[in-house]
């Protein structure tokens, strides 16, 4: 089986795994970092969002062989240590979770989309794709523009 | 009805440290009653709803809540529901620590796991957990509390009376204090009697009724939180199930299982009664072997049926009108599709089965049916059988059911080993739960400025409540007000929870069924949602055909002041009336249910009738005493997004068999950019000696109400048929 070395978080890991097993696999079974969710699949509802070298991706469509001599960043490793990164703190002052299954993934885009464009327009953030089936959707508006305030 | 004022009693329990019990005990049951219009009588669900039933249901177990408080001096207690996003672990841990003045970060809420001992009261259901734990959970704590106070009183030598509780420590006259949790163990002293438990008077509730956030918010956004299959149960083995082509088909024969069982990762492939699953070392594996795998399939129960002809089905079943069209009416007739509760977490278990017992997790709010369910199809005592009811991601009724823990019990004893199983999206939507799909026929008479009458007669495909409701109801059955006790179970539920909240004369609801074998099941606000939403928006034809507004419309037809103040705040706070663009328009709607109502007002924008958006929305609340405005707003805004996905765009096709929907993509619930950029949620503040209502499932119909008048109006159309666009605009998976 061929092995795969990249960085998750900030460590090195090489995992050996058929090269088209989605990321998302190797992250949650393989490697247990269980932050990234399966919502679908097949980069519909990005519950799955993580970041590849601080841009966003869709790990459940991503082979482990693309991920090879990248950075990988899930949840888990967005925060410096116990300090949160502002979309987080954000997420917190705002009170955007209901279930808090499609969180992970919603914060993952929103930093994403923070680090590209400094001041989102509501059109910005009407992009996000990221289902909320609780319909968060207008605290997480709330939080993102709280977060982009914060940063700039 | 009010269930009538409870008196209750409090236990020490036997442990090292201070460990109270709260019993409830049910006094009696006496239902109070509740008119220039003319008068409505009461509705069965005036004067006892389903919310009542479950409380009276859950009266005779006893120690029903637990809670301990540590040598560290924090309270735990065990809560017998579910977490599914609704906010209730939060708004009971604010319960707790002001009763017992405690920080808030001092208070544990853990999810008990499945206690028979307690019959009827551990389903989380009917928008009833706060309405039921209210009273007991503030006893536990009062009582945890007392005998703090009791054990520093003895330390020091001082009368109880003397001390004061505050930031979780108990303070006496000269300063001197003692934490909670140097006095947990001197607490739980038996010898420590004669105390007499109080409740906090609500007046002096500082925590309670307070903007809160959720006491799990930093591990969700952290993504520490834990859901079912990020457990690590330790040799639990991934595992998803390839399912039939129509709904309850059956497994015929498996013609390549050898090939499976060589592909990378595979472990097993175990024929199970609605499948056959793959275990494998990872999901993906998982994933792979099912797609791969070649199966003869049996017919299901559906086969031959589509959209069609299920709503040719439900015209028929609807009964006819028993009020001539003498005078002037309008008649209307409505059909509401099948929507899946699609929670973003799919259906999803782990089970670790052995010779001689078992111990299954999963998000449960049925888990003593689970247990019985389980326990008996691995004919195993139902005492062997662990259930431990972990938090979930999301659920509108469908966590009801325990199809996943079923499965990775059945696959788990075959197969030898623990299984983590999970649903593919596509076959959660294809192959779970749905609303059932539901034919409305209404029809208003009037006349001199009055409705005469208003008949509403809904048809239903059967909705499943084999899940431990229909229990409840069937043995409660003696205690219900004449003639529901004769009720079949969905009569019941459609009489205790669907009412109208106008005076529209003599107003008659009656619900039909049609028994479809299909997964149906209850799905936030159960019938409301569609057959209130249908009235609403007749509310407004007759406005209309009255020539009023349909602000002051509603205001004359309610039935009480209290009802006018929600919409008022609404009407107010959101400008109704104001000139609107073409294609753009307000609408406006009420609900009233479980001792909690709402009204709802929205803009929509509607200049593409095929993509409309609805802009703007405030929705005004009351639900008699608020115990979490932040908790009640999110579950507002919960509510506001499913009305703007089924009224508009999300519902399930069904063809030949099997809904045609298998993603996100195709059963279109809303995205932010379906979402309202400007929305405003006004709490109304709590009555004098009001209980909490229901709010849970309390924002949907309203919802639907109004957006869809708003569309109406917009459009100048008069929709009939939801959701609103409904077109095929995709390529179905393959079957
Ligand atoms: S699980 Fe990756 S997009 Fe849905
Ligand atoms: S918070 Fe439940 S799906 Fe978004």
């Amino acid at each position: 089986m061929p092995s795969h070395t990249f960085s998750v978080n900030g460590k090195s890991v090489t995992v050996d795994a058929p090269s088209d097993l989605p990321l998302l696999w190797v992250l949650r079974d393989l490697l247990g970092i269980r932050g990234p969710k399966y919502g679908c699949g097949i980069d519909v509802c990005k519950a799955c969002t993580s970041h590849l070298d601080g841009a966003a991706i869709n790990p459940c469509v991503v082979p482990v062989s693309e991920a090879a001599g990248h950075e990988i960043t899930t949840i888990e490793g967005l925060a410096n240590g116990d300090t949160l990164h502002p979309v987080q703190e954000a997420w917190l002052d705002v009170d955007v979770p209901q279930c808090g299954y499609c969180q992970p993934g919603q914060i993952m885009a929103a930093a994403a989309l923070l680090k590209t464009t400094s001041t989102p327009t509501d059109a910005d953030i009407d992009a996000i794709a990221n289902v909320c089936r609780c319909g968060t959707y207008v605290r997480i508006r709330e939080a993102i523009k709280a977060a982009a305030e914060k940063m700039a | 009805m009010a269930v009538a004022r409870r008196r209750f009693l409090t236990y020490l329990v036997a442990a090292p440290t201070l460990t109270v019990a709260a019993q409830l005990v049910m006094d009696a049951v006496a239902p109070a009653t509740a008119s220039a219009v003319i008068p409505t009588a009461p509705a069965i669900a005036d004067l006892v709803d389903l919310g009542d039933i479950l409380i009276l249901a859950g009266l005779p177990t006893s120690d029903m809540l637990v809670l301990a408080v540590g040598e560290d001096g924090t309270a735990t207690l065990g809560l017998p529901r579910e977490e599914v996003g609704q906010g209730l672990t939060t708004a009971i841990a604010m319960l707790v620590a002001e009763e017992l003045d405690l920080p808030l970060t001092d208070v544990r809420i853990e999810l008990d796991d499945a206690r028979p001992e307690l019959l009827f009261d551990q389903l989380t259901g009917s928008s009833n957990s706060i309405r039921s734990l209210y009273d007991p959970v503030r006893r536990a704590a009062a009582a945890a509390r007392v005998r703090l106070v009791a054990a520093a009183a003895a330390r020091w030598g001082l009368a109880a009376g003397k001390l004061t509780t505050g930031n979780g420590s108990v303070v006496a006259p000269d300063g001197r204090t003692a934490s909670y949790g140097s006095l947990s163990v001197a607490a739980a002293d038996a010898s420590l009697t004669g105390l007499t438990v109080t409740l906090k008077a609500e007046s002096q509730h500082t925590l309670v009724g307070t903007p809160t956030s959720r006491i799990d918010a930093r591990k969700i956004v952290t993504g520490r939180q834990e859901y079912t299959l990020d457990l690590d149960i330790p040799g639990a083995k991934p595992c998803m199930v390839r399912r039939p082509p129509t709904v309850n088909g059956t497994v015929k024969s498996v013609a390549n299982e050898a090939a499976i069982r060589a592909m990378p990762g595979v472990l097993d492939v175990v024929v199970i009664p609605t499948g056959v699953a793959v275990v494998a070392e990872t999901f993906g594996q998982a994933l792979a072997g099912k797609d791969a795998l070649e199966v003869a399939w049996g017919p299901g129960t559906i086969d031959g049926l589509s959209d069609d002809g299920i709503r040719t089905k439900l015209k028929a079943a609807a009964p006819s009108f028993s009020f001539l069209a003498l005078t002037k009416h309008i008649d209307a007739e409505f059909d509401f599709a099948f929507v899946s509760h699609a929670p973003l977490e799919t259906n999803s278990a782990v089970a670790d089965v052995r010779s001689d017992h078992a111990t299954i997790w999963s998000g449960l709010k049925s888990p003593i049916v689970a247990q019985q369910t389980i326990a008996a199809e691995l004919g195993l005592p139902e005492d062997k059988v662990t259930v431990h009811v972990v938090q979930a991601g999301g659920s509108f009724g469908r966590r009801l059911f325990f199809d996943a823990a079923l499965e990775a019990a059945q696959v788990s004893k075959a197969s030898g080993r623990p299984i983590r199983l999970m649903w593919s999206r596509i076959d959660d939507m294809r192959h779970g739960r749905m609303r059932p799909a539901t034919h409305h026929k209404l029809r208003a008479t009037y006349a001199l400025g009055q409705v005469l009458t208003f008949e509403h007669r809904v048809a239903a495909v059967e909705t499943d409540f084999r899940h431990g409701l229909g229990e409840i109801l069937t043995a409660m059955a003696a205690k219900l007000p004449t003639g529901l006790g004769n009720e079949t179970i969905a009569q019941t539920l459609f009489l205790t929870t669907v009412k109208s909240p106008y005076n529209f004369g003599v107003t008659t609801q009656t619900l039909t069924e049609v028994p479809l074998t299909m997964h149906t099941g209850s799905w936030r606000s159960v019938y409301s949602a569609n057959a209130r939403g249908a009235e609403e928006i007749l509310v407004d034809e007759l406005a209309t055909a009255f020539g009023k507004d349909p602000l002051s419309f509603r205001r004359t037809f309610l039935k009480s002041d209290a009802q006018r103040a929600v919409l008022d705040k609404a009407a107010a706070a959101g400008n109704w009336g104001r000139t609107m663009p073409p294609g753009h328009a307000q609408g406006i709607a009420f609900h009233e249910e479980y001792k909690s109502r709402t009204a709802c007002l929205v803009e929509i924008d509607a200049t593409d009738p095929k993509a409309p958006r609805v802009t703007k929305a405030v929705v005004a609340v009351d639900v008699g005493r608020p115990i979490n405005p932040r908790g009640l707003e999110a579950q507002m805004l919960g509510g506001l997004t499913d009305a703007i996905s089924t009224t508009l765009r999300a519902g399930l096709h069904i063809d030949k068999g099997l809904p045609l929907e298998g993603s996100y993509s195709q059963f279109h619930y809303a995205r932010q950019k379906n979402s309202p950029t400007d929305v405003q949620v006004i709490v109304l503040p709590p009555a004098a000696d009001a209980e909490p209502g229901g709010a849970g499932e309390l924002g949907v119909p309203a919802a639907v109400g109004a957006i869809a008048n708003a569309y109406a109006r917009a459009t100048g159309t008069h929709p009939r048929t939801f959701p609103i666009n409904f077109d095929v605009d995709f390529t179905p998976f393959p079957r």
